[in-house]
């Protein structure tokens, strides 16, 4: 039987959903399924049986709590060695994009990031973006090297879990750590929202807001829908908010299921960088805007007078 | 003290792409090339570095064809590199094969200290070379990096993830750093420097030479598509309050959304 590696991420006890995405890939696909979660709560994953999990290796050693690219790929290394996996699955995030070129490096597999559809039959049948969302393209594999996919957010529809099979818990012993690479500090963030990358609805705001302070009319939007604030490269620039929030082809891809486009006219660059969502709303003073070309529903009006009048109707069917 | 900066020249973000007609490829036809802009704060936090430390060689590395990425060379010469390396190929190589390519040069010239580059190149997306490169190279990584501190022998790198979570990391020289936006603001080529940059050295590999082909290649892009066309935006008329009542309607109703 074939056998797959997926590397799971955890919060509180529980798989994320982006990693479900990946075990829902496989689910059914007659593959051999084996995970690995590192760090507090990697043992007390219950829901594994449902996925067919035959295997999981866990750590919650102090050391596996504190990320470290090293530690961690020499921990998925060792999983690797005694699984021979012939397909690896993560997350295409800032930690799976941390660990896993390096493990393609060294063990010679195929590699592809922020894959978005992914079809598993006679061949891995693999497409992603390119260009921020500029075109898309298959992705064909070459030789049969075993293969390593990270999985877009959000993409990926769960499959429903319904195996009542035997996971086996296995402790992994945690790698010696290296004098090279050493963790200084994790801070977490204070933000309960979603990431850009992973949020369903999204509100983001561009020139049109005048200044930095009036982004806070964007949060009151965004908080009764608990959507996560997005923002023009334009506004970045300009220093109102963080790059972290910059949405387009020098920031983030996003595809949510609702976005918001507020005082945005519409770069080429920013409409690359969203053009995945599903519904978006454009608010916007000037009717010739671009952005009104890729909208789903567009409103010519005055940002500050529609878009309170619409957070408290949104407040009111909440 | 030797440091490399690892670039890599993209359509420039105001490019529309348009696809080949057997949709194999981009048509690059009257495409704006540019140095990848990630790249850009790469190439600058090298220059800082130079500029405040002492007896230090700053190598511009980048592969593809001479004709066209020549310029990228320059350019970052002309911002303060002392020097490049070109891999002068035609070849269309995956992320891998790329990173044996660049490792091989690298490992050609002797003793470094850092490997710069950034974080993600914008044409592809796929944000593997540096950290395939770091790890055939057996150095320590950071990627993502918005601020740097070095000392003798290391170099203190911070991140910040998805969440606004910020993770520190020390690691010992050499090492690889890929640079996030904010890292430091990239200057302009200046016209002394665009003088200077067409006297400096750019050394000439093959493939050939690095004992790569492209038949190492183990991925390729095949099949592209261009996103489908929208539906008319529907554009929502009347008075500020009756717009609002209509698209959350629309939301609820029609697109199912709220």
């Amino acid at each position: 039987m074939k056998k797959a590696l997926v590397f799971l991420e955890t919060h509180e006890n529980k798989v994320k959903k982006s990693s479900l995405e990946g075990l829902s890939v496989l689910f059914g696909k007659g593959f051999e399924v084996v995970s690995c979660a590192f760090g507090q709560g990697s043992d007390q994953l219950d829901e594994l049986n449902q996925w067919g999990v035959k295997k999981h290796y866990f750590n919650t050693d102090e050391q596996s709590q504190k990320y470290n690219p090293e530690q961690y790929k020499m921990a998925i290394q060792s999983v690797i060695e005694k699984e021979n996996p012939e397909l690896i699955i993560a997350s295409s995030n800032n930690l799976g994009r941390d660990i896993f070129p390096r493990l393609a490096a060294k063990n010679d597999f195929a590699y592809m990031s922020d894959v978005t559809e992914m079809e598993l039959g006679e061949n891995v049948e693999v497409k992603r973006p390119l260009y921020a969302g500029k075109c898309t393209a298959q992705v064909t594999f070459t030789d049969d090297s075993a293969k390593i996919i990270l999985l877009r957010p959000n993409q990926i529809r769960l499959a429903e879990a319904n195996d009542s099979s035997q996971t086996e818990n296995i402790k992994l012993d945690w790698p010696t750590p290296s004098a090279n690479s050493e963790t200084v500090s994790i801070e977490q963030g204070e933000s309960e929202k979603l990431d850009l990358t992973e949020a369903e609805v999204i509100v983001s705001g561009g020139r049109g807001l005048k200044e930095a302070e009036n982004f806070k009319l964007l949060h009151d939007l965004a908080e009764p829908m608990n959507a996560t604030v997005g923002a023009s490269r334009a506004v970045v620039d300009l220093g109102w908010v963080p790059h972290s929030l910059q949405v387009g082809q020098t920031g983030k891809t996003v595809a949510p299921n609702l976005y918001f486009a507020v005082g945005i006219s519409g770069a080429i660059q920013h409409i690359a960088g969203m053009s995945g969502s599903k519904t978006i709303v454009a608010i916007n003073k000037d009717e010739k805007a671009p952005i009104f070309q890729r909208a789903t529903y567009g409103i010519v009006g005055d940002l500050f007078d529609v878009v309170p009048k619409l957070t408290d109707k949104i407040k009111s069917i909440k | 003290m030797r440091i490399f900066v690892c670039i890599k020249q993209v359509p420039d973000t105001e490019t529309r792409i348009k696809l080949k007609s057997d949709s194999q490829g981009i048509e690059t036809n009257g495409v704006k090339w540019v140095i990848n802009p990630y790249d850009e704060f790469a190439i600058e936090e090298a220059i800082r570095f130079k500029e405040q430390n002492s007896d230090v060689r700053v190598t511009a590395v980048t592969l593809g064809p001479k004709a066209r990425v020549n310029n990228a060379l320059l350019t970052a010469m002309a911002m303060g590199a002392d020097d490049s390396i070109l891999i002068n190929t035609d070849a269309n190589l995956d992320s891998l094969t790329t990173a044996k390519a660049l490792a091989e040069v690298i490992k050609k010239e002797g003793d470094y200290s850092l490997v710069y580059a950034g974080k993600l190149a914008i044409d592809g997306n796929v944000s593997a070379v540096p950290l395939m490169l770091a790890e055939i190279l057996d150095i320590p990584h950071a990627s993502v990096v918005g601020s740097t501190e070095y000392s003798n022998d290391a170099v203190t790198a911070e991140r910040e993830v998805e969440g606004g979570t910020k993770e520190k990391f020390k690691l010992k020289l050499p090492a690889m750093i890929t640079a996030n936006k904010g890292l430091n603001k990239p200057r302009f080529a200046s016209l002394p420097g665009i003088m200077k940059a067409k006297k400096k050295p750019i050394v000439e590999f093959s493939l050939d030479d690095c004992g790569i082909n492209e038949g190492q290649t183990k991925v390729k892009f095949t099949n592209f598509e261009l996103p489908s066309e929208r539906a008319a935006c529907k554009m929502i008329e009347g008075e500020s309050d009756a717009q609002v009542e209509e698209l959350v309607k629309l939301l609820q109703e029609e697109a199912k959304v709220l």
